[in-house]
């Protein structure tokens, strides 16, 4: 119910007096209500949820999650170890190695 | 695709697991409120990578499972109505009420329509204006804004032929319910990320406050939820309570402030019942007094249709993650998506439906408990 999903902003236009935009959603392209983000413009990726969007994703805030963790792997290596706490030259980590993640 | 694709990367999963594995010395219990979230650990199989010491429960927050029977018996007497078209986003349609859900209203010859903004239902009060257009307002604090714009717009518009049938309910007061429960096993807890893209993560301060607690905003994809179970867990080992904001590429601590300031002026608080809970003061939203024009609830005089819930199933017990739903004796059996007993197997976000989809063969009833 409160799913969600990034789409590219494609263009704006009015509906009834409500500011609307197309959304590209890796090629699949439907209409959101704008009325939420009234500053997005073309090119910008929003959350949309039930045909409204509710947020302008911050590219930025994206992709510090994910640095951090290449530095995490970086800092561990360093150290000799891997993230698991492992020396990196261990074959099979301690506690059963996880399986592939779908 | 953007956004979904890198929080996905099962690389960077392995890692932060390897960190929860790392910083985890003790058992703990968390609770993922949303529906959503619960779906995609269970799809992922997060709850059985995680160490054995990480017990994850899973919350209330499915909409359609906590709406009360009551309400969709109001649904079905409205949608039977000649001239109602009754419109709602599709997870609704199967949720059994007393005696019948929206399908068979729509087979027996009623307008049911699924829309996928209420927007749409708008639009078809425009396009019809010799008909009426109730649409289905459930949802949590994510879905008011929108179907506050709807009656916004359809009052703007002066269509007295829309209304809605509201069945708001809002997450704090279920977390502080729960914590309140004497039964309450819950040490930590993953708040729901869209709910908090719309209104902040203010709210959350003083439940931390007052039960000491950690609150972490988590995002829905693997690589959020296991980050937003390393938060939670560091500050537990810590011996920490505060609310922190993994999902920080959509949430902002003040939220959605257009969407907050829709929602003040269309909705006010109210009591809520909620389905397997019971009733929770002050838990969600009715209409303001000036949108009476179009309240379906008493345009079409359905707020006496009350329903006690039946005993049935265990759904109550698993929305307060007090059981899982294998140790229902009607897991699999009786109940399954295709003939539900209860509205935590109906709904693809419901925890039973989630374990019937994803692993029920793997499954063996917990004896220890």
């Amino acid at each position: 119910m409160c799913l969600a999903i990034p789409g590219k902003l494609v263009d704006v236009f009015d509906d009834h007096g409500l500011k609307m935009g197309r959304v590209d959603y890796a090629g699949t392209v439907n209409t959101a209500c704008l009325e939420y983000v009234p500053e997005a413009s073309a090119g910008e990726y929003v959350l949309v949820h039930a045909g409204f969007a509710i947020s302008i994703l911050d590219e930025q805030e994206a992709q510090k999650t994910l640095d951090l963790w290449d530095e995490m792997v970086e800092a561990a290596a360093s150290e000799g170890m891997d993230i698991f706490g492992m020396p990196l030259d261990a074959q099979d980590h301690a506690r059963g190695s996880t399986e592939e993640l779908p | 695709m953007k956004y979904l694709d890198e929080f996905r990367d099962p690389d960077i999963a392995r890692k932060i697991l390897g960190e929860i594995r790392r910083v985890t010395t003790r058992p703990w219990v968390i609770m993922e409120i949303c529906g959503g979230q619960t779906h995609s650990i269970i799809k992922n199989g997060i709850h059985q990578l995680l160490p054995d010491e990480i017990e994850l429960v899973h919350g209330p927050g499915c909409p359609v499972c906590v709406t009360p029977l009551e309400l969709i018996d109001r649904a079905v007497a409205i949608a039977s109505k000649p001239g109602v078209i009754f419109t709602s986003f599709g997870d609704m349609l199967r949720v059994p009420g007393s005696r019948k859900d929206l399908f068979m209203v729509k087979s027996e010859g009623g307008d049911v329509r699924v829309v996928y903004s209420p927007l749409d239902a708008v639009k078809l009060a425009r396009d019809n204006p010799d008909r009426h257009v109730v649409f289905f307002a459930v949802g949590f604090e994510t879905t008011a804004p929108n179907n506050a714009m709807a009656v916004w717009q359809a009052h703007r518009e002066g269509l007295d032929n829309f209304s809605v049938l509201v069945s708001h309910v809002l997450v704090p007061p279920a977390m502080s319910a729960l914590l309140s429960s004497p039964n309450n096993r819950v040490q930590g807890y993953l708040a729901a990320g869209h709910v908090c893209t719309i209104m902040g993560w203010e709210e959350y301060e003083p439940i931390v406050e007052q039960f000491r607690v950690p609150v972490v905003v988590t995002g829905f994809e693997p690589v959020d939820i296991l980050e937003g179970v390393l938060m939670v867990v560091t500050q537990l080992e810590q011996g920490i309570s505060r609310v922190e904001n993994q999902y920080s590429r959509a949430v902002r601590r003040e939220g959605n402030m257009p969407a907050r300031d829709l929602i003040r002026r269309v909705f006010e608080i109210s009591d809520r019942k909620w389905r397997g809970i019971g009733s929770i003061p002050m838990s969600g939203f009715k209409l303001r007094a000036e949108f009476a024009a179009h309240d379906a609830e008493l345009l079409f005089d359905a707020g006496a249709i009350q329903v006690d819930e039946p005993e049935i199933c265990i759904s109550g017990l698993v929305l307060q993650g007090l059981k899982k739903p294998y140790e229902c004796p009607a897991f699999g059996k009786e109940c399954t998506p295709m003939t539900p007993l209860g509205a935590t197997m109906v709904s693809t976000e419901g925890a039973c439906a989630a374990y019937h989809s994803y692993h029920r063969h793997q499954l063996v009833p917990d004896v220890t408990s």
